[in-house]
């Protein structure tokens, strides 16, 4: 397990890295100008060269991504027309919102948590018991109604559906609020009813994809001979089904729901689009639309993170569940 | 992509089988063929793909038939305050079949004909870039193995971990601050060729990996090696030997990855991304009508219906796809 452990960990080192450098070039080496990308609207040329300046940017591209680095792992001073001194996971400095990047950053991720967390939970808990449902009652109509609905709900645009339930529920029915965020902390009901369109919205898609591979893998997993030899042996329908075949199927859905889930953190950026929530996602699509380089930067590095950091936890999980893995 | 030829290409070579007693001699392309059209699905998700298909390709006749342009204004048709269409369900009339956009006064049926054309265009664009990256990089690393695997490899299982949304939301902006100024208008079609860029650079390493392990089976097969024995070159065992026996995979995630272009073209869009508003496109109507979801919700039905249909077909014509080409997964 420790070897498998270490391999693991400098492969994700290795991918991080990798990460790290390619939107390191996306931002400083690919436009023509990267200052005048990252204060569009509110700097004049003698700004301009003066970040240009205390940024470092006639220096080699080398030198420029260690400094980048060390921002992020010790701090660094990014010089007067930045804002100072920059703390230890720096990542730049946004013109447009005139405060450090981690600062925004800081605000928006308890809000895509929020969206996240919950929705997950309900996506599982909803796509894999429906479609283990449906594999045990093969053919009947529970089983075909829960084929059309994993159909539709698998080309079913998320902003389309979102408009639905806005419309339905905040603007007909009038039973939620129109969606926002406020703090669990400060009031639990409220974090509620503002949020529970988008993780309707998420779940409802979701789950559609995951109880149709919940639906497939549990097929597979009854047609094995341990199933039969189980059920041979005189064990309970129910024990059989839910310790020995549930176990075998759940396992591949462990490592998707995983990269789903590292995914979502990312940035539920058309979720949050369409709610009008201001998480990491509509804050990224606000930076790429306002031109603000060093927050899109830093948005897209916190994606990768949260992507690779699950696969690797994904990884782990799967080595705990199925030992096989370890030995490979 | 020299995908159609190799399809036909089976078909005509076994088609003059001499027919002795009621036996007759079928090629696997004819079978996959008559599956697939004995499918009820595959027939009607077929039938439907090929009329909007018919239908974007010929939006500038419907166009003149309908005597409406994409960027006609009905500013009349709109009450003054709020600039909401009069009438039903968002200005439904013979004039105007699916209603007209509220602030602008647009007809809603013609932009969407055209919408049609733009996503179609973007999305069947990227698939067939994105196969033939994934098929070439696929066979490649998959035949030739060692370190060029590796490499291949290690890209793929890289871009696997890349944030595709996020990325290509990203990209965007630093690539058209390459070739234009921060304060430059920037052409449609110097978009519309970025979203193809970004679909095929994150798109092929599916197909590359789904190649590579079908190829690493293949490789050791007799035929190959009798190729090798016999002096074939690379290329020649590669695209002549190895390929035609890839078809039917090829063709089935080819036939899947276009609703995920659809799909992938018209969220970008959604955000603000991809293709902006003058040009017709779902995505951007569907971000339009966001706004106007209180005042008129008609609006927002058309585009996204109209993309749920597009993309449900594709999917229901990829999977009877996969049934046809391969009778032993039975689903």
């Amino acid at each position: 397990m420790i070897r498998f452990l270490i391999k693991r960990l400098l492969s994700v080192s290795l991918t991080l890295f990798a990460v790290s450098v390619v939107s390191f070039l996306m931002f400083f080496a690919l436009p023509k100008d990267p200052v005048a990308g990252m204060c569009p609207k509110n700097c004049n040329a003698e700004r301009l060269e003066r970040v240009r300046q205390e940024l470092g940017l006639r220096d080699p591209k080398v030198e420029q991504y260690a400094a980048y680095m060390k921002g992020i792992f010790v701090g660094r001073d990014l010089g007067s027309a930045q804002g100072g001194k920059c703390e230890a996971p720096c990542l730049g400095y946004s013109y447009v919102n005139s405060e450090a990047v981690t600062d925004t950053l800081g605000r928006v991720l308890p809000v895509t948590l929020s969206i996240v967390i919950p929705a997950a939970i309900l996506w599982l808990l909803l796509g894999v018991g429906l479609g283990m449902l449906s594999a045990l009652r093969r053919g009947t109509l529970l089983d075909r109604l829960a084929i059309g609905f994993s159909l539709t709900g698998a080309s079913m645009q998320l902003y389309f559906v979102g408009a639905l339930l806005l419309l339905i529920f905040t603007y007909q029915l009038k039973l939620v609020p129109v969606p926002h965020y406020t703090s669990i902390l400060d009031n639990p009901l409220d974090w509620a009813s503002g949020l529970v369109l988008a993780w309707m919205a998420l779940a409802f898609l979701f789950s559609a994809i995951y109880a149709r591979l919940a639906r497939a893998q549990m097929l597979e997993t009854l047609s094995e001979d341990f199933v039969r030899t189980a059920r041979a042996k005189g064990l309970a329908k129910r024990t059989v089904y839910g310790r020995h075949a549930l176990r075998a199927a759940i396992t591949p859905l462990v490592t998707i729901a995983g990269l789903d889930v590292g995914a979502a953190l990312g940035g539920t950026v058309i979720t949050e689009t369409t709610f009008g929530i201001q998480g990491l996602g509509r804050t990224a699509v606000y930076a790429v639309r306002g031109g603000d380089l060093p927050m899109i930067m830093a948005t897209v590095l916190i994606a990768a993170v949260f992507v690779v950091v699950a696969n690797f936890v994904v990884d782990l999980l799967y080595a705990a569940i199925d030992p096989r893995v370890r030995l490979s | 992509m020299s995908l159609s030829p190799e399809i036909v290409e089976p078909v005509q070579a076994t088609d003059p089988v001499p027919v002795e007693r009621g036996v007759v001699g079928r090629s696997p392309g004819q079978l996959a063929w008559r599956r697939l059209r004995r499918d009820r699905t595959a027939v009607i998700s077929g039938c439907t793909l090929l009329v909007l298909v018919l239908v974007a390709l010929a939006a500038p006749l419907i166009e003149a038939l309908y005597g409406v342009g994409p960027h006609d204004e009905f500013k009349h048709l709109l009450t003054r305050r709020g600039s909401i269409p009069l009438g039903y369900a968002g200005g439904v009339s013979a004039d105007h079949w699916f209603g007209i956009e509220p602030g602008t006064g647009r007809d809603i049926f013609i932009r969407m004909v055209y919408g049609l054309r733009t996503s179609l265009f973007i999305a069947l664009a990227s698939a067939l870039v994105t196969a033939a990256i994934g098929v070439t990089a696929g066979i490649v690393a998959g035949y030739l193995g060692g370190w060029v695997d590796a490499v291949i490899s290690w890209i793929t299982d890289f871009a696997l971990a890349l944030p595709f949304l996020i990325f290509a939301l990203a990209v965007m902006r630093p690539v058209e601050l390459r070739f234009y100024g921060p304060r430059e208008e920037v052409p449609t079609w110097f978009r519309v060729a970025v979203l193809i860029a970004i679909f095929a650079a994150f798109g092929w390493t599916s197909t590359a990996r789904l190649v590579r392990g079908q190829v690493i089976s293949l490789r050791e097969r007799e035929f190959v090696e009798a190729a090798r024995a016999s002096g074939a070159g690379l290329g020649h065992i590669l695209f002549r030997q190895l390929l035609p026996n890839l078809w039917a995979p090829i063709l089935v995630s080819f036939s899947l990855a276009v609703p995920a272009y659809v799909t992938g073209e018209a969220a970008l869009s959604f955000l603000g991304i991809g293709i902006v508003d003058p040009t017709p496109d779902f995505g951007a109507m569907i971000f339009r009508s966001i706004a106007y979801l209180q005042t008129d919700p008609a609006y927002v039905f058309f585009p996204g219906v109209t993309i749920f249909a597009l993309v449900l077909a594709f999917n229901l014509f990829g999977d009877a796809l996969r049934d046809a080409l391969d009778p032993k997964s039975s689903r």
